[in-house]
């Protein structure tokens, strides 16, 4: 991050306009001292896709806790401590060997933010929007997410108020394995529905 | 006239390749940060609803919004509102800036005075055969292109919640059921892949019997 925000020759001109707009609503009181920092710690350090890992993780090793997540996604993940704004209505869809689930926001970029933190730009940009829902196999093996031809894919466009989280399919050999570990094999991939595990 | 908007992606052609990084940080830039902030700070001092937020971003320019990133979208959207509800003025922001200061378009729906009452009770159960209404309003919607006149299966039904179409033009509110909505790929598009559907959610006044 450049420090040197006083030299307008060094700026782009859309960091002149960010700093245009933040000088004149300073001046005009409205944002609290600290305010960007807040936000920016906040999504940084708070919320991310290991938040989803932990509630894949629990899932794969409690059967029960699975149920209730399928069942209600919402009350299930908020047992684990995550919530909050674009999260309050979580679905939560289950891969398996015959049936594949990837999600999309075709209109803007909504994503379960709690879980998987802020999305990727490639899942913000045209090509991802525009492509997953008309040729959903052919783009998930461009994106090295090759399906057996019998799958079937079901593909999730956000529209409204519900969020999803793909629940990947539990790898082979991780038997025994504790919850911080089946966790780290989790992947922010593996939860949108653009990777297997 | 601004109808059907450049933000409503689904099935457009010509794109090419996604560019996938298994990891990113948050922000890349200080000012990705400050975008998303002052957009807060915006839409938490004008009173803008999700709606209006979105429909902000969705009356870009085309040109510009293909072109901008994420962040841009947002910058853009803060500065739009801030302007149209009056906290600066648009010779502000370019005397700062140093220069243009693009905005997105006009509104170009009336403001909802009245938006009649709320439907509490589904009219679709799972199971159901609905077809998407074939409309192109000229303000926001949530209703994506490629699903009008299209039929499929409710495969859920949702609580209920306020219609966006509403809540983004003024300050009526309507609540109605939403419903996720299957859609065979074969029914949306000529090349639809084999084996695959889509799920879109929908407002109930979205959809009628089929």
């Amino acid at each position: 991050m450049s420090q040197d925000g006083h030299h307008p020759a060094a700026m782009s001109p859309v960091e002149q306009r960010v700093a245009a707009l933040e000088a004149l609503l300073t001046e005009r009181g409205l944002v609290p001292e600290g305010f960007i920092e807040e936000v920016t710690r906040r999504y940084e350090l708070e919320i991310g896709p290991m938040n989803g890992a932990k509630v894949v993780a629990r899932a794969w090793a409690d059967p029960q806790y699975k149920q209730r997540l399928l069942a209600e996604g919402t009350a299930a993940i908020a047992e684990l401590g995550f919530g909050g704004p674009e999260g309050d209505h979580m679905v939560v869809v289950e891969n398996t060997a015959a049936v594949h689930n990837v999600i999309v926001c075709t209109l803007c970029s909504c994503y379960p933010w709690p879980v998987l933190g802020l999305p990727p730009a490639w899942y913000k940009d045209p090509p991802y929007r525009a492509r997953m829902v008309r040729e959903p196999r052919t783009l998930l093996a461009e994106m090295g997410c090759h399906l057996p031809e019998d799958a079937e894919i079901r593909v999730w466009d956000s529209s409204a108020e519900v969020r999803y989280l793909v629940l990947p399919q539990r790898p082979p050999e991780t038997e025994g394995m504790t919850e911080p570990e089946l966790a780290g094999l989790v992947t922010r991939d593996s939860m949108i529905g653009v990777a297997r595990l | 006239m601004l109808v059907d908007g450049i933000h409503d992606l689904g099935g457009m052609q010509g794109f090419g390749a996604v560019v996938h990084s298994p990891t990113e940080p948050a922000f890349h830039d200080r000012w990705e940060a400050a975008a998303r902030a002052l957009l807060a700070v915006v839409a938490g001092a004008v009173g803008a609803s999700g709606g209006e937020f979105r429909h902000s971003i969705e009356r870009m320019e085309p040109g510009h919004y293909l072109t901008s990133s994420y962040y841009e979208h947002w910058l853009t959207a803060a500065a739009t509102l801030a302007v149209e509800h009056g906290l600066v003025t648009r010779s502000e922001l370019e005397a700062r800036a140093g220069g243009r200061f693009p905005l997105s378009g006009p509104v170009l729906t009336p403001t909802v005075a009245d938006a009649g009452p709320d439907v509490g009770e589904p009219r679709f159960g799972v199971g159901d055969r609905v077809r998407v209404r074939e409309w192109h309003p000229p303000g926001h919607t949530r209703c994506p292109r490629y699903v009008r006149g299209k039929a499929g299966t409710v495969v859920r039904v949702d609580g209920t919640h306020s219609v966006p179409d509403i809540e983004a033009h003024g300050t009526a509110r309507r609540c109605e059921p939403t419903y996720s909505v299957r859609f065979d790929a074969a029914e949306l598009w000529r090349d639809g892949q084999r084996g695959a559907s889509v799920h879109v959610d929908l407002w109930d006044s979205y959809l009628e019997r089929s």
